[in-house]
């Protein structure tokens, strides 16, 4: 294996200035993205974010790395698209979860059961920020908001436990208060062959007014040193998934080696779709012509 | 007597009998012998049941359409015998099983002749067999009575048959050779006499040719839902992927399907996705995404009848608005219409090239017909060397150079693209509006003269792609009494309905228009000024594309020849409804006496459990429902002893009544 040459983050300087609000969760994204991308040595052209529509969404604009910023809802099938077309890139897909666990619920389950060789990073602020604060997927019960004025009482989609039973092979929660953390949590997954989740308490200051820095300071613990914790075990992963209150887990819920999308499809085994040779030649085209013979 | 050298055979029966099999094996025959084969299945989507009706022509020189005639009448039950026999034409035949069916001599014409099969007398020899091989028996049948060679016929079936085994294929060709020999001994030849030049020419469908043209043309990304009647460039795809070296991926709905393939298409790879209308609904929004960020991807839209679901396996062309109104906000991008099989891999290869060369969505637009129906083609139409044409890609960018503009403004409005990977060249592709550099405008920094150039940026590209695309060629006089104008797979049939108007004395020309969009509105508009009297063709009711067509040129043709019941036209539709139009009766939309018989059938099978069958049918003037109407008497499937009378109004088509005969409403009902 060749030895990783680690690249210091202004690597990924980008000449435009984020546009978040001032304190927003998703600078400390930002950074421990370029962190984790630093450590692991990858080059900016190899580098490839994917996003949505959302705050979070616009983070592409602000990394000096290959990147599109997508339709709402639909990043994770471009950057399926993506990395079925050139497997040798890193596709790290960013956004909300409104993009993610709401409009673009689907797209997330189908491409963890495929194990597609991603990484998802959701930046999870329980609202809907950039349309000024409604409800989202994750807005907790009785939380009142511009369109729960009365308090919402739809249940949050628990994005932990879903990604465990979908097929996910590394599911991670991370804060964005805890940027080393964070960092570490996001090299692992981009690093690790398969398909991995993040997802990012990464408080939104101006209109959640609930979930808060403070608020996840005071519940948030590690998994990774909590005694008699196995990431290994899909059981322990589920039950600690369920886990919110006074306590809420962050770290490593589980991490699973299975083959990828990309190991078993046939017409990658010569290397990325991108580099083949275009066209057939005229012996496989009358094979294929006489068929219709 | 002249020999006949064109003969439409029809084969009817229930979905689950086997007749799709035997159609293509009559079909691939005729095609290795040499002769032109095109075919058409009315079918239902139903597994079993429902009325299957597949039509067979051949001929020796090339034909474009099933045409609309019937010689040979295939019946593998008594409601095929019912329906169609009389349609068949003197000099032909109706070929049935004489052990389970009947063919009254009432239901068919002076000079067609009615073959009976003993099937299981003629099979005796080979003991117990599956009742499919009443098909094979008939095959055999018709191969007689058309002079057809029997060798080539042995040797599909050896080719069909070759995985099951040499005992099935053996007994297939002695089932064959028994049907043959027995119509030898009861009867003689149609006189037909075929010049079997043996020349191989494929017979393939519309959307074969679709995917092998992708292929050819180095498309190694296929995505899709199913979705009839796209699937089956899905099935071609996926038996020939990991030979063509095509990642196919069917996905969770079109939403996936079409930005999946923009992901594949932005990242370098030739990418093209299939679906019919309700899923092209779901991928609207991403195609102004591809116009947008600039990304190159193919869209297949096969047409079936609309709205809503609607009627899943038959042919229309009404999506047209759809595809045009798809995605908000102006944006370029380039819409195809096909027009035969061998153009539809040409345009497969031709949508590839002006999807990179432009960086857009281009959409091809089909229909059931066209993507479906099977169709000899010459020998040497599909050609492999095609040329792929992928624009300015760069393949590296220096930082001395500044920093990369992947939406340059340049006068042609393309920018050099830089795959992702690129050394140096690393941007952002943004659904929100951006700069040159990819930078978004959209929310902090919106500057309106920025917005505009871009936009013109992208817009100007269609004008390049208009020059590089073939005006449309008037076919015929340009004097002629009228113009026919249609748009997409109505080319072969709109060409045999003008072989008729000539021989009944009306001389006309026609337009038949491939590129929709951009639109060559200058040469249209000034071929179509000096035209006589102008008539659109169109599967649809409202003549979306002479709406089109009015909207680019100003100009308005007379008049509309349209057909919406989910069949094809075939040339005496359109001949029948433009000598009406000539001669100044109004188009009726009245029920008609076949409809009635088919609408007789369709209450049969939602209210009557499929016990009886439309007998004799005649119009009352004079009824209580302030229209006239059709009085159909149901009779029993066995005997043909009157069950009840059911009555439909003759303008509305309204099911007023069903009276049984008192008696036999029990086991009718």
């Amino acid at each position: 294996m060749a030895t990783v040459i680690e690249l210091p983050i202004e690597t990924y300087a980008s000449e435009v200035e984020p546009d978040w609000c001032p304190g927003c969760g998703d600078f400390g994204v930002l950074r421990a993205l370029e962190i984790a991308a630093g450590r692991l040595g990858i080059k900016p052209e190899d580098l490839m974010i994917v996003s949505g529509i959302g705050c979070s969404s616009n983070l592409p604009g602000f990394i000096h790395a290959y990147g599109v910023h997508s339709l709402h809802g639909r990043a994770v099938a471009v950057a399926t698209g993506i990395k079925l077309a050139n497997h040798d890139l890193n596709v790290v897909i960013t956004g909300g979860d409104g993009d993610g666990y709401g409009i673009g619920l689907g797209h997330f389950i189908h491409a963890m059961r495929r194990n597609l060789d991603l990484t998802y990073i959701v930046m999870n602020n329980q609202i809907y920020g950039l349309t000024t604060g409604q409800a989202s997927p994750t807005t907790m019960k009785e939380v009142r908001t511009k369109s729960t004025p009365l308090g919402n009482f739809e249940l949050p989609i628990n994005p932990i436990a879903l990604a465990l039973v979908s097929g996910a092979t590394y599911v991670a929660r991370g804060f964005s208060g805890e940027n080393k953390h964070l960092a570490d949590l996001f090299a692992g997954a981009i690093a690790h062959k398969g398909f991995s989740l993040v997802d990012v308490f990464s408080p939104c200051v101006t209109y959640n007014k609930i979930n808060t820095y403070e608020y996840f300071r005071k519940r948030n613990y590690k998994l990774d040193v909590e005694s008699g914790y196995d990431a290994t075990k899909v059981e322990l992963a589920l039950q600690k998934s369920f886990e919110w209150g006074d306590r809420i887990p962050i770290g490593v819920f589980y991490e699973n080696q299975q083959p990828t999308y990309e190991d078993q499809e046939v017409a990658l085994s010569n290397g990325p779709l991108v580099k083949q040779k275009l066209g057939l030649n005229k012996e496989t085209f009358d094979e294929l012509v006489e068929e219709f013979m | 007597m002249e020999k006949k050298r064109d003969v439409t055979i029809g084969i009817g029966g229930a979905a689950g009998d086997g007749l799709d099999k035997s159609g293509d094996t009559i079909a691939k025959t005729c095609s290795r012998l040499g002769l032109y084969v095109s075919a058409y299945n009315s079918y239902q989507s139903v597994i079993r049941g429902g009325h299957i009706w597949l039509r067979v022509r051949i001929a020796e020189k090339k034909v474009s359409s099933h045409g609309d005639h019937l010689n040979v009448l295939i019946a593998l039950n008594q409601d095929t015998i019912e329906r169609h026999a009389r349609e068949v034409e003197p000099g032909g035949a109706v070929i049935y099983n004489s052990d389970k069916l009947t063919c009254d001599s009432v239901l068919i014409g002076n000079q067609v002749l009615p073959v009976p099969l003993p099937v299981k007398a003629i099979t005796k020899s080979f003991g117990r067999l599956q009742p499919i091989m009443q098909n094979t028996v008939a095959l055999g049948a018709l191969l007689y009575l058309l002079g057809l060679d029997f060798d080539m016929a042995a040797s599909v079936l050896a080719d069909t048959f070759k995985h099951k085994g040499e005992a099935v294929v053996e007994q297939n060709v002695r089932v064959v050779r028994a049907g043959y020999d027995y119509a030898r001994d009861i009867s003689v030849p149609l006189g037909y006499e075929w010049d079997y030049t043996r020349i191989r020419r494929p017979f393939i469908t519309g959307n074969e040719a679709f995917a092998l043209g992708a292929v050819a043309a180095g498309c190694k990304f296929y995505s899709a839902y199913p979705m009839t009647p796209a699937s089956s460039v899905l099935h071609w795809m996926a038996a020939h992927g990991a030979k063509c070296g095509v990642v196919v991926k069917q996905c969770e709905d079109e939403l996936a399907v079409v930005n999946i393939a923009i992901g594949a298409g932005h990242a370098g790879v030739r990418a093209m996705c299939g679906t019919s209308g309700g899923g092209f609904a779901l991928m609207t929004e991403a195609i102004g995404e591809a116009g947008m960020i600039e990304a190159p991807v193919v869209i297949i839209e096969v047409q079936r009848g609309g709205p809503s679901t609607g009627i899943p396996t038959k042919t229309e062309q009404a999506d047209l608005n759809q595809v045009f109104g798809a995605s908000q906000g102006d944006y370029p991008r380039v819409i195809i219409a096909p027009t035969d099989t061998t153009d539809c891999y040409y345009t497969a290869v031709e949508a590839h090239n002006l999807a990179e060369k432009y960086q857009l969505p281009v959409t091809i637009i089909s229909d059931l017909l066209l993507s479906e129906h099977p169709e000899t083609i010459e020998a040497d139409a599909l050609r492999h060397d095609v040329p792929i044409e992928r624009g300015e890609i760069i393949s590296d960018w220096s930082p001395e150079k500044g920093q990369f503009k992947r939406y340059a403004f340049t006068r042609s409005g393309v920018s050099p693209r830089a795959l992702p990977g690129t050394v140096g060249a690393m941007y952002v592709a943004a659904t929100d509006e951006h700069d040159e550099e990819g930078v978004v405008i959209s929310d902090v920094f919106t500057t309106p003269p920025v917005r505009r150039k871009i936009q013109e940026k992208r817009m100007r590209k269609l004008d390049k792609v208009l020059q590089e695309l073939t005006p449309p060629k008037l076919e015929g006089p340009p004097d002629a009494e009228v113009t026919l104008i249609g748009w997409g797979s109505t080319k072969g049939v709109i060409g045999e309905a003008i072989a008729l108007l000539a021989a009944q004395g009306i001389t006309a020309n026609h337009l038949q228009v491939k590129y929709l969009h951009p639109f060559h509105a200058k040469e249209v508009s000034e071929m179509l000024r000096g035209m006589k009297r102008t008539f659109c063709v169109e599967c649809n009711y409202t003549g979306q594309f002479a709406r089109h067509l009015r909207a680019e040129t100003g100009f308005g043709v007379n008049d509309l020849i349209l057909k919406y019941d989910g069949e094809p036209f075939e040339p005496h539709h359109i001949v029948e409804q433009l000598r009406g139009i000539l001669e100044d009766r109004p188009r009726s939309t009245d029920v008609t006496l076949e409809e009635a018989r088919e609408m007789g059938y369709h209450y049969v099978r939602v209210h009557l459990a499929d016990k009886v069958r439309p007998g004799k049918i005649e119009k009352i003037d004079e009824s209580e429902y302030g229209e006239p109407l059709w009085q159909i008497e149901m009779v029993s499937r066995d005997g043909g002893e009157k069950r009840g009378n059911l009555s439909i109004g003759a303008a509305t088509g309204s099911t007023y009544s069903w009276q049984a005969v008192k008696a036999l409403t029990a086991d009718a009902g």
